[in-house]
């Protein structure tokens, strides 16, 4: 049993290296983002300098970021949702193709899906030059995740007996998609939500190739700096970033725990606050 | 009762026509006129034949395969021992263990590249630890071992996740019974940990290989000498304005990425279901 234990220590300190190459670096950008001089290191002293000059030079990229992900999660929300549902009542082999290509934009590289963009509309000058062309990009890549979340939470509930329940009292099939299919799915919604926007603050692959010089996003404006600028400027700007994706990833974790699946109808707190 | 709830043809055009309508203007009509545009350079058709007969374009295939194979290998044994020992046991500090080693599940790949750089880069802290032995620094944020150190970063993540899962559905009693027969610890894992979690290997490892095959992020912040398919796809584009050779470049990348999933579906089953 002597030697169960020394691979278990084992296991435990591999556990905590993993983790500590995954965070260090993360706290080592932190710093760097509030060091006078990197290069001297910390004694050189900390300083909010680098935040501050970051958020007079690229404020406008993290506004950016933020009205396209609000922006992306009104259009997956709106294409998504109905969809979602739809796959959910016809589980056919029409359905599962539909939602294979669905996820088409996902596994091919943004890049391909970037180009094909540029190919087919670059020509309209108004619209290759406005932000809406980066967030038809975002909203192809970002739609499958909606649905799938709404999809997983629609086909593990009763929907049959929920919607024969409501038509019994004569709801009709509008009636029954907005009081009884919506509000058993908002878990799936939320959860998709959460993730449509962590994912479309993030994306770089098709932005890439998307933006111009009037339409740059976080990850471009970060690109840019790490490209350009000092270290230090690159990392204030990298504390920004994970200053506004953080809560975005821990509120995703807390709903990843196993949720409980219910038929009650929504208790009204829940239902007032949103 | 069942027919009231039938939905007829006009509501589901309804639901399906939104999304249909986009998803066909945005991406299948633009798809359809890349692969078109593929065959309209100098080369026609032929163009996808350069990438295995072009010595140039063929390296950067090899090149991006091979990272992605050796990616996915680390990522896939690291994940392992990390994940099943996670799921196994419960100690303080276990669930902010498990949230420090998920943080890192939505950076973009130019994030990811500057945390090889913060790692790797010349005032890296891989260097100043050597240094501080008094060795030499090593600086390889910007080579293919650097590139291969961020997509194992930023794939630990969900991959761990899913062997998490799938750790948490192995049936203990196989294990019991593999010791009480004189298995070591060695032999239950290989006969039993490890079988068991295929699946999840193979599903989690098709993600990982066709992120790695795909990504662009990590490898534009590295290092434009990086030679892998989407950096040369990139300079095609933009430098060399050669959009025909750029598009059928995309083409055979995303059909490579494309078949790793769709391998690991068929090989996996139903029984995995994808992770978002």
């Amino acid at each position: 049993m002597k030697h169960g234990k020394l691979l278990l220590s084992l296991q435990f300190a591999f556990t905590l290296a993993v983790c500590a190459f995954l965070v260090v670096p993360v706290v080592m950008s932190i710093l760097a983002g509030l060091t006078v001089n990197y290069f001297v290191g910390l004694q050189s002293g900390l300083t909010l300098r680098w935040v501050f000059e970051v958020w007079d030079a690229y404020r406008d990229t993290l506004f950016l970021s933020l009205g396209l992900a609000l922006a992306c999660l009104a259009l997956t929300l709106l294409l998504g949702v109905p969809l979602a549902y739809l796959l959910a009542r016809s589980r056919g082999r029409l359905a599962r193709a539909i939602e294979e290509l669905l996820m088409l934009p996902v596994a091919v590289p943004g890049l391909a899906t970037a180009l094909g963009l540029i190919v087919a509309y670059g020509g309209f000058a108004g619209f290759r030059t406005s932000a809406a062309f980066i967030l038809v990009g975002h909203v192809l890549f970002t739609l499958p995740f909606m649905v799938r979340s709404v999809l997983a939470v629609l086909s593990v509930i009763d929907l049959p007996t929920l919607e024969e329940g409501a038509a019994s009292l004569g709801a009709g099939f509008w009636q029954r998609f907005r009081d009884i299919v919506l509000p058993n799915c908002r878990n799936g919604i939320l959860a998709g939500a959460l993730m449509v926007v962590t994912l479309s603050v993030g994306e770089f692959n098709m932005t890439w190739l998307l933006h111009t010089p009037f339409t740059k996003t976080l990850p471009v404006g970060l690109a840019d700096a790490y490209a350009s600028l000092r270290l230090e400027i690159g990392s204030a700007y990298t504390l920004i970033f994970f200053l506004l994706i953080t809560p975005l990833l821990l509120t995703l974790q807390v709903l990843a725990r196993p949720r409980r699946q219910s038929f009650a109808a929504p208790d009204n707190t829940i239902e007032n606050a949103s | 009762m069942s027919h009231s709830l039938a939905i007829s043809r006009r509501q589901s055009a309804l639901l399906l026509l939104p999304a249909a309508i986009f998803f066909t203007a945005f991406f299948l009509l633009p798809m359809l006129r890349l692969f078109f545009i593929s065959a309209s350079g100098q080369l026609g058709w032929s163009a996808y034949l350069a990438i295995v007969s072009d010595a140039n374009y063929f390296r950067a295939l090899w090149t991006t395969l091979a990272v992605a194979a050796v990616t996915t290998l680390l990522t896939l044994v690291i994940s392992a021992i990390s994940g099943v020992f996670l799921q196994r046991h419960a100690f303080p500090g276990r669930a902010l263990l498990v949230s420090a080693l998920t943080l890192p599940l939505a950076f973009p790949g130019v994030v990811v590249g500057f945390m090889v750089i913060m790692l790797a880069g010349r005032q890296g802290l891989i260097g100043e630890v050597f240094a501080l032995f008094g060795g030499e620094r090593p600086v390889f944020a910007y080579s293919l071992a650097g590139l291969c150190m961020g997509y194992v970063y930023f794939s630990i993540p969900r991959t761990i996740l899913t062997i998490m899962a799938a750790a948490e559905k192995l049936d203990p009693r196989l294990e019991e019974a593999a010791r009480s027969l004189g298995g070591s610890p060695w032999h239950v894992v290989r006969d039993v940990i490890l079988p068991g979690l295929r699946p999840a290997f193979v599903s989690s490892g098709a993600i990982c290989f066709a992120t790695a095959v795909g990504a662009f992020g990590t490898a534009f912040t590295l290092a434009t000498r990086i030679e892998v398919l989407p950096m040369l796809i990139y300079t095609e584009f933009t430098l060399s304005a050669n959009i025909a050779m750029a598009a059928a470049l995309s083409f055979s990348l995303g059909a490579v990425a494309w078949l790793a999933l769709a391998l690991a579906r068929s090989a996996a089953g139903a029984t995995v279901a994808a992770a978002g």
